[in-house]
C-alpha cells in the first residue's frame, strides 16, 4: 500500500515540477527573446513566480456561466490533466527508477495522451459559447490528425528496438551505442516532435486556443482553478512528451562513458537535461513563429507527415529484415 | 394528437435519408469585445464551420459625436478634438483641419512652421506603421514582433513628446503656424526657440533606428515561411474594387494604384524632398504589410532630409487675437497613415465652424470588409481585417 502511495506521490510531484520547470523556461525564454523584463521580482530573480501564478488562480473566483452543461463543464479539465499526469508513470528515470515499466509502455503512453481530446472537446462543447465550440472542434480535428503521425513515427522506433517497453527501448539504444535519432530514426524524430507540438497545441499549431481569432478557444469560459488546470496541464504534457521523445530517440537516461552502476544517480539528471533541451526548442519556436491556418495544419498532417512516417516505417522494416 | 401512421412514417424516414442533412449556419458575433477588432468594431459573421459566408460590420460603438461637437467649439479648440480621431497618429489629424482654416483665412504659413509640421507628420506615420507591424504579427499569431515594434516606436514618441509635450495628443498646431516647442526653454517674446535642444541629433539617431527596425521587420516577419502562407494571396483586392469603394492610403497602393496625396496636393511642402511611393502588385495581405513597412523607411528618409535643411524664420504668421474664419467652405485632404483624411469646413464667419464634416480613411476602408471577407476562412478573416489597419476612433469619430 505504501508502495503505491509513494508511486502516486512521485508521479504527482514529478508532473507538477515538470510543469513548473517548463513554465519558468517559457516565461524566461519569452523575456529573453522579446527583450522584456519578464518576472523578476517574485523570489530569486523571479524563479518562484509559478507559485505566485498558481496562488493567483486558486484565489480567483471559479465562474461557471449559467448556460453551460454543468457536470460536463466541471469535469472537462480533469480529462486533460489526468492524461498528462498518467504519462509520467511510464517515463523511466533509470532501469529501476520507473513507476511502471509496462511491456506496452509506448502503447500506453500514446493511448493515454489521446485521452485529452475528450477533455478539450467536452470543454468546447459544454461551454455554451460559439468561440469555445469552434476551438473545441478545431482541437478535436487537430488531435486526431496528429495522433496518427505521432503513433506512426513511434512504430519505426518499435520496429528497430523490437520492444514496446520504454526501458527496453533505451536498453536497445545502449546496445546500439548511438541513440535512435542518429541511427536511422531521424525522420521519425522530426515527425514526432512536430506532431507532439501539435498535440500540445503550441505555436505554430495553437489554433484551438488562437487568441486573436477565438479569444481563448475552448478555455474561453473557464476561470479560476479550472483554467489553472488547463494551463498547467499544457506544460505538463509539454514536459512529458519531451521526456518521452528523449527516451525514444535520444537515449533517455543513458549517458555514454559513465559507469552503468551509477545510472540511478546520473539517469534522472540526464533525462531531465535532454527534456529541457527539447523543451527549449519548443519555446524558441513558440516565440518566433506565427500560427498556421486550420486547413494548412490538416494538409500538413495528412499530405506530408503521415506519408513520410509510413515511408519511414517501410524503410525501417526493410532494413530490419535485410540487416 | 400525435399519432404516427406507419405507412406515412415509412415515407418520411426514406425521404429524410435521401435528403442531405441540412445544417444551420451559425451567426458569430465577432466583437465588439474581441481581441483583434482593434477596439469596438463588431462583425456579424454568418459562418459554416470555419467558412465565412457573409459579414456585416456594425459601427458606432465608439461614436463620440466630434462633428457635432465641433459646431460649438472655436477653431483653436477643435484641434484638441481632432487629435483623438486616429489616436495612433494623433498629429496627422490636425494638419488638414488647420490647413483648411488657414486656407479660408488666406494666411500664408511660414516655411519653418510648415517644415516642423511635416517632420512631425512623418513621425506620426512611422508610429502608426510600427503599431501596425506589431499588431498584425500578433493577429496572425506571432507574439514577439509587437514588443520590438513598441520599443522602437517609443523612441519616435519621445521625440514627438520633446517637441509638442504630448505623446499621442500633441495639440501642437496653431492657426498660422505651430506652438513654440515644449522643451525649448523660456519663450519670451524676443527669444523663441522652436525645437528643443538636441532635436537634430536625437532625430538622426532615431530615424536610423527606424530604418534598422523596418529592415528587421522585413527579415523577422517578412522572412517567415508561415507568415507568407498566412498572407500571400489572401484577401486579394483588385484595383477596380478598391477604387470603387473609395479605399485609400497604403491599401490602395498595395493594389497597385500609385496614389499618394503627399505628391498630389500641396498641404505640406513634400515636393522639396526626394522619396519613393511604395506600391504593391497583388493587393493581398502580404502586399499591404509590405507597403507599410517600406513606407516607414521612406518616411524616415523624408525626416532625415527635412532636418538637414530647416528653413529659418518665424513659427507663426500674423493672425488676429480672436480667430474668426470668414464665411466660405473648403475641403482639404491629406495623406494620413491610414489613408485619405479630409475636412469639409463650412464657415459662416463665426468663432467656430457652422458644420465640420470629417472624412476619415478607416471608415471607407472598413466598408470594403463584406466584399473581401466573402468566402474567407475564419483565420483569414482576422488576417484580412488586420491588414486593413483601421482604428476605431477613425471609423466612428
Amino acid at each position: 500500500m505504501t508502495d503505491v502511495l509513494i508511486k502516486v506521490g512521485f508521479v504527482a510531484l514529478a508532473a507538477l515540477n515538470g510543469a513548473v520547470i517548463f513554465t519558468i523556461m517559457d516565461v524566461k525564454g519569452a523575456s529573453w527573446m522579446q527583450r522584456r523584463p519578464g518576472p523578476l521580482h517574485v523570489g530569486l530573480r523571479g524563479f518562484i513566480f509559478p507559485l505566485a501564478e498558481i496562488l493567483k488562480f486558486v484565489q480567483k473566483e471559479d465562474i461557471i456561466p449559467t448556460d453551460v452543461d454543468r457536470p460536463v463543464f466541471k469535469w472537462a479539465p480533469a480529462y486533460v490533466v489526468i492524461s498528462a499526469v498518467a504519462l509520467f508513470a511510464v517515463v523511466p528515470l533509470s532501469p529501476t527508477l520507473v513507476v511502471a515499466d509496462l511491456e506496452l509502455g509506448v502503447f500506453f503512453a500514446l493511448a493515454i495522451s489521446s485521452l485529452s481530446t475528450i477533455g478539450v472537446l467536452t470543454a468546447g462543447w459544454s461551454s455554451a459559447n460559439k468561440f469555445s465550440l469552434m476551438g473545441g472542434l478545431r482541437a478535436a480535428g487537430q488531435l486526431i490528425a496528429y495522433e496518427l503521425p505521432l503513433i506512426l513515427a513511434v512504430v519505426g522506433v518499435v520496429i528497430q528496438a523490437e520492444t514496446m517497453s520504454l526501458v527496453g527501448i533505451v536498453e536497445k539504444q545502449i546496445e546500439w551505442g548511438v541513440p535512435f535519432a542518429f541511427s536511422g530514426q531521424i525522420v521519425a524524430f522530426l515527425i514526432f516532435m512536430v506532431a507532439a507540438t501539435a498535440e500540445m497545441m503550441r505555436v505554430p499549431f495553437d489554433m484551438p486556443i488562437g487568441e486573436s481569432e477565438l479569444t481563448m478557444g475552448f478555455m474561453t469560459e473557464y476561470s479560476g482553478i479550472r483554467f489553472l488546470i488547463f494551463y498547467i496541464s499544457e506544460y505538463m504534457s509539454m514536459f512529458v512528451l519531451c521526456a518521452i521523445a528523449s527516451t525514444l530517440f535520444l537515449g533517455g537516461y543513458h549517458l555514454p562513458f559513465l559507469p552503468v552502476e551509477w545510472v540511478n544517480i546520473y539517469g534522472p539528471i540526464s533525462l531531465i537535461t535532454k527534456t529541457v533541451i527539447l523543451g527549449f526548442i519548443l519555446v524558441a519556436v513558440r516565440w518566433s513563429f506565427p500560427r498556421f491556418r486550420e486547413d494548412q495544419l490538416q494538409s500538413l498532417a495528412w499530405k506530408f507527415l503521415i506519408p513520410a512516417s509510413l515511408l519511414n516505417i517501410l524503410v525501417t522494416a526493410i532494413l530490419k529484415v535485410v540487416l | 394528437m400525435n399519432t404516427i401512421d406507419p405507412q406515412n412514417f415509412q415515407t418520411i424516414s426514406e425521404a429524410s435519408v435521401s435528403v442531405e442533412i441540412e445544417t444551420e449556419d451559425m451567426t458569430l458575433n465577432i466583437g465588439p469585445q474581441h481581441p483583434s477588432t482593434h477596439g469596438v468594431l463588431r462583425l456579424v459573421a454568418k459562418v459554416d464551420g470555419e467558412k465565412v459566408y457573409n459579414v456585416e460590420p456594425v459601427l458606432g460603438y465608439m461614436h463620440r459625436g466630434y462633428e457635432k461637437l465641433a459646431e460649438v467649439r472655436t477653431y483653436p479648440q477643435i484641434t484638441t478634438l481632432v487629435n483623438r480621431i486616429d489616436w495612433v497618429a494623433g498629429f496627422s489629424n490636425e494638419i488638414p483641419f488647420i490647413a483648411g482654416a488657414e486656407r479660408l483665412m488666406e494666411i500664408e504659413v511660414p516655411e519653418r512652421a510648415k517644415q516642423i509640421r511635416l517632420i512631425l507628420t512623418e513621425m506620426a506615420r512611422i508610429c502608426s506603421h510600427f503599431v501596425f507591424n506589431g499588431a498584425y504579427a500578433l493577429e496572425v499569431g506571432a507574439l514577439t514582433p509587437i514588443f520590438y515594434a513598441m520599443e522602437d516606436r517609443e523612441r519616435v514618441l519621445d521625440l514627438i513628446e520633446s517637441v509638442t509635450g504630448g505623446r499621442f495628443h500633441p495639440n501642437f498646431n496653431r492657426i498660422g503656424g505651430v506652438k513654440p516647442a515644449a522643451g525649448s526653454g523660456p519663450t519670451t517674446k524676443k527669444n523663441i526657440q522652436d525645437l528643443p535642444a538636441g532635436f537634430y541629433r536625437d532625430t538622426k539617431i532615431a530615424m536610423d533606428k527606424v530604418i534598422e527596425a523596418a529592415d528587421k521587420f522585413q527579415n523577422l516577419i517578412g522572412g517567415n515561411e508561415v507568415f507568407h502562407k498566412r498572407t500571400k494571396n489572401i484577401g486579394v483586392l483588385s484595383k477596380e474594387t478598391a477604387e470603387a469603394y473609395g479605399v485609400s492610403g497604403p491599401i490602395l497602393r498595395a493594389s497597385g494604384v500609385k496614389s499618394d496625396l503627399r505628391t498630389q496636393t500641396d498641404y505640406l511642402p513634400y515636393d522639396k524632398f526626394d522619396f519613393e511611393i511604395p506600391i504593391g502588385q497583388n493587393g493581398d495581405c502580404y502586399d499591404r504589410w509590405d507597403v507599410r513597412t517600406r513606407e516607414m523607411i521612406e518616411s524616415a528618409k523624408i525626416v532625415l532630409q527635412a532636418i538637414e535643411d530647416m528653413p529659418s524664420g518665424p513659427l507663426q504668421a500674423k493672425v488676429p487675437k480672436v480667430i474668426k474664419v470668414p464665411a466660405g467652405r473648403t475641403y482639404v485632404r491629406a495623406e494620413n497613415p491610414k489613408g485619405e483624411m479630409g475636412y469639409y469646413i463650412v464657415s459662416e464667419g463665426g468663432l467656430g465652424p457652422y458644420r465640420l464634416k470629417v472624412r476619415t480613411a478607416s471608415f471607407s476602408n472598413v466598408s470594403i470588409l463584406p466584399v473581401m471577407l466573402e468566402g474567407a476562412l475564419l483565420p483569414d478573416l482576422i488576417a484580412i481585417m488586420g491588414s486593413l489597419d483601421f482604428v476605431l476612433g477613425d471609423v466612428d469619430r
